[in-house]
């Protein structure tokens, strides 16, 4: 019992230091600059709580069940199989990872609420729900894209700069053309994309690539799957904007 | 309680379809593909019952705590009387909000600085730079470029100046930078804008960002609201590779003589 217990405090009290920064810079302007009485502290302090209880659990479960498997199938396929699944397995990895990001839920919701009430979409729940679940899998199928392209670089050698410096002229491009209400949000959506499960997975699997082609340096030529995954979401976010 | 019940169990279903995928992706590959079977199931199974119950609390606490303590800190920031200006004066200069880029940059400082992904960072950045890279140098760079990149990010929604001349001006920074920095380390330099973006800084900032494009008049928060997450990934990869850059000047200053 206390072997199942000792690692979920560990956890418990980790996901605390998470909050704490802001918890502590928030306090700091409410008692020396806003100083006024905050409404509704009962309701804060229990979604703390919430908050804190629910990225225990999330991480704790990750490290039990999807790290551990995904990080050994990531050096698995990184050392044989053929190009054909370690490109498939790449996207679907991507694809899965950003689809089950709880910041992208989140987000999601609240730009569909956003555009919603500044009468962009259809003042109803269905409009609403479909355009979050339309911006996530946008951005998952842009993630999934990335991290194929981003494999395919470790593969051939080419330097992290090459797809950097297209994704940064595609958008320079495509903003101008992109409808306004969508821009900020595309903009944003690559950040929110590459957090809690995708960073871990998909550095692995860049690690692991490097690791095991001959000539590669897991040190340099493992990193720059993120940066790539994080720049495709806006571009793609953008095209979503433009067609629908 | 019963009602709370059942918008519970709604919640865990729906955040079912959301586990749905990476799942079947993984346990799908390890079955079919690697034709490997699943190790230590029962434990796989737990930890995604884990995961399911953590994103249903995570949300929950979300809309009951980051949210609004984002747009709160938004409106009280920007209350007239808090920066004592006039209510039905329709625009006023960008100073008067000057407590709110102050406040952003604090978060962005802060949590940038506690980031426990950002130090496995550090130690590798130490390691493939040959110790010219200090850990909490590279730490503190980063919070930096977080902090400027909030600070920026805010001024821009108060003022509504376009988003995209800010970031493709940061593009282009990078891309003079990129050339001249260190090889070894551009990769690295540039993951670190997509680690500071963490599931709890995100909501807070996005709050904040919709909070401020609400509460400042002549701003919309369809237009105006979102960007502060883009400045906050950008901005990290400027300060790291001149860090980097800088380290490697020194490095290289201190050993001339020698030769």
């Amino acid at each position: 019992m206390f072997k199942l217990i000792k690692p979920f405090a560990k956890q418990l009290f980790s996901s605390f230091l998470d909050l704490a920064p802001i918890l502590t810079v928030v306090l700091i302007f409410q008692v020396f600059v806003i100083r006024q009485p905050v409404p509704e502290v009962a309701n804060l302090i229990a979604g703390t709580l919430f908050v804190i209880l629910g990225l225990t659990f999330f991480i704790r479960g990750l490290e039990l069940s999807l790290f551990p498997i995904g990080e050994s199938m990531a050096y698995a396929f990184a050392r044989k199989g053929s190009l054909f699944w370690l490109l498939a397995f790449a996207f679907c990895l991507g694809f899965s990872a950003s689809i089950a990001e709880p910041a992208v839920m989140a987000v999601a919701e609240k730009a569909a609420n956003i555009a919603s009430t500044g009468k962009v979409i259809e003042q109803t729940q269905a409009a609403r729900e479909n355009y979050a679940l339309g911006l996530r899998v946008t951005i998952a199928l842009s993630v999934g894209f990335a991290i194929m392209v981003g494999v395919f670089r470790i593969l051939k050698g080419w330097p992290v700069y090459y797809p950097v410096f297209l994704a940064y002229g595609c958008i320079a491009a495509i903003t101008p053309y992109a409808p306004l209400e969508i821009v900020g949000i595309a903009y944003d959506a690559g950040g929110i994309a590459t957090s809690t499960i995708t960073v871990p997975l998909v550095t692995a699997l860049g690690v692991g690539l490097a690791t095991a082609i001959k000539g590669r340096n897991p040190m340099t030529d493992g990193f720059g799957l993120v940066v790539f995954a994080s720049l495709t979401p806006t571009i793609f976010v953008m095209a979503y904007g433009m067609a629908v | 309680m019963i009602e709370w019940l059942q918008h519970f169990v709604l919640k865990l279903t729906e955040t079912c379809t959301d586990i749905l995928p990476i799942a079947s992706v993984i346990i799908g590959f390890q079955l079919f593909v690697i034709r490997r079977p699943l190790p230590h199931y029962k434990k796989t199974f737990f930890g995604f019952i884990l995961v399911l119950l953590g994103i249903v609390f995570f949300l929950e606490g979300l809309e009951k705590a980051l949210f609004p303590l984002g747009s709160l800190m938004a409106s009280q920031l920007t209350a007239p009387e808090f920066i004592n200006i006039d209510p039905d004066l329709h625009s006023s200069s960008w100073q008067t909000y000057r407590w709110v880029y102050i406040f952003a940059a604090s978060i962005g400082f802060s949590t940038a600085l506690a980031e426990p992904s950002l130090l496995a960072v550090a130690l590798k950045a130490e390691a493939i730079s040959g110790g010219t890279i200090r850990p909490w140098g590279l730490r503190i760079a980063v919070a930096i470029g977080v902090s400027l990149g909030l600070a920026l990010g805010t001024f821009r929604i108060v003022t509504g100046l376009e988003l995209y001349y800010f970031i493709v001006a940061g593009y282009f920074i990078v891309t003079i930078q990129t050339l001249f920095a260190p090889r070894s380390i551009i990769g690295l330099a540039y993951d670190t804008g997509g680690v500071t973006t963490s599931m709890v800084t995100v909501p807070l900032v996005t709050a904040l960002g919709l909070g401020l494009a609400h509460a400042i008049p002549g701003r919309n928060a369809v237009l105006d609201g979102f960007g502060l997450i883009a400045f906050a990934s950008l901005f990290p990869i400027i300060t790291v590779l001149a860090y980097a850059q800088i380290a490697h000047w020194l490095y290289q200053k201190n050993i001339s003589p020698i030769k």
